[in-house]
């Protein structure tokens, strides 16, 4: 049992408890699942200011917080008890390409050669590092929500805002994929 | 009344004049949100979407895996909620399910193109972030702070960006 659950989880079991997320959530306390809205609270919360959008009683949402907790917790759990032993397998295609723009390590989850603390100071590491979390915290609240709050909530809910949200995301990513990465793995 | 508000949080609702009010965090009211997400975060590694190779694979089209996971969560997600309803299913605590419809505005648009340009760099989305730092990726915690600035410098300009 504990082998099966060491291996990679398959697409359609992991897409069965996410989704579940959404009623569970709902049922335990009505609470929307989202995640980037977290980012808001903890503005909210640590960096109090005299903006609008960050005055409010951040503590009646704090269930949020306990809730990305937990998930950070689920990571330690999930990566000192439930490792796979096996090196992570990439799509072909999508491997020839990094390894043509200066991507060596594939033995972890994301590749440590780029994500480290030294690369931070490249020009290369600061972009994916520093520049793409900055865009994912200012465009997720632009954008009222992210992955989980749109495309799965929302998309869950028929709710078009979020079906025009979800198309923007892809949208986003697929330019900076075949148009912007390229150059920045080269740098 | 208080209950009501915590439902109707929305990035337009403004809860200014609640400023003040000394509400205590209760841990054993949040404790199985705590859990709930335990078991999440658990499911995001395991099921690597919290891989920036998955990511990569996604925006360039050689890997089913993020639209078979996305897909199937999207299809549970809609399936129980459409029972919520059908059924009129309550909390635990015995309240109405209420989710709010979300409002259109042009933030979803540009919003969402700015998350996608994060999202294909970082090859995380917000609860990716959580789950690496977790998962021992220690300088994903710079990526998690660039995201809370990120949306301090939101909060900034809101009334100056187009919506």
């Amino acid at each position: 049992m504990i082998e099966l659950i060491k291996q990679p989880w398959t697409w359609y079991a992991g897409g069965i408890l996410i989704g579940l997320t959404v009623p569970l959530l709902l049922i335990l306390g009505n609470k929307p699942f989202g995640i980037s809205s977290s980012f808001r609270h903890i503005c909210a919360a640590c960096l109090p200011s005299h903006l609008n959008y960050f005055n409010y009683n951040w503590k009646k949402e704090v269930w949020n917080l306990f809730f990305v907790a937990g998930i950070l917790l689920g990571g330690v759990i999930a990566t000192v008890f439930l490792k796979d032993p096996h090196v992570i397998v990439i799509a072909d295609n999508t491997k020839k390409f990094l390894e043509q723009h200066n991507v060596t390590d594939f033995a972890n989850i994301l590749p440590t050669d780029v994500f480290n603390w030294d690369e931070l100071f490249s020009l290369r590491g600061f972009i994916l590092i520093c520049v793409g979390g900055f865009l994912v915290g200012f465009g997720t609240r632009y954008a009222g929500g992210c992955t989980s709050g749109h495309a799965i909530t929302g998309l869950s809910n028929l709710q078009l805002p979020s079906l025009v949200a979800t198309i923007s995301f892809m949208v986003g990513g697929i330019i900076v994929t075949w148009f912007v990465l390229p150059f920045i793995l080269n740098l | 009344m208080a209950e009501k508000t915590t439902k109707q949080f929305s990035d337009e609702f403004n809860i200014g004049e609640e400023i003040g009010n000394d509400t205590k965090v209760s841990f054993s009211k949040n404790v199985k949100y705590l859990i709930v997400g335990i078991f999440f975060g658990i499911t995001f590694v395991k099921t690597e979407i919290i891989s920036w190779f998955r990511i990569q694979e996604m925006f360039r089209f050689d890997s089913f895996h993020m639209y078979g996971v996305i897909g199937t969560a999207v299809v549970v997600g809609a399936i129980s909620i459409f029972l919520i309803k059908k059924f009129n299913l309550k909390t635990l605590s015995g309240e109405a399910i209420e989710l709010e419809p979300k409002q259109f505005d042009k933030g979803q648009i540009y919003g969402g193109l700015i998350f996608g340009f994060g999202w294909a760099l970082t090859g995380a989305c917000p609860g990716p972030l959580f789950a690496l730092i977790g998962s021992g990726f220690s300088v994903i915690i710079i990526t998690l702070l660039f995201a809370i600035f990120g949306t301090w410098v939101y909060g900034y300009f809101k009334d100056k960006l187009p919506h």
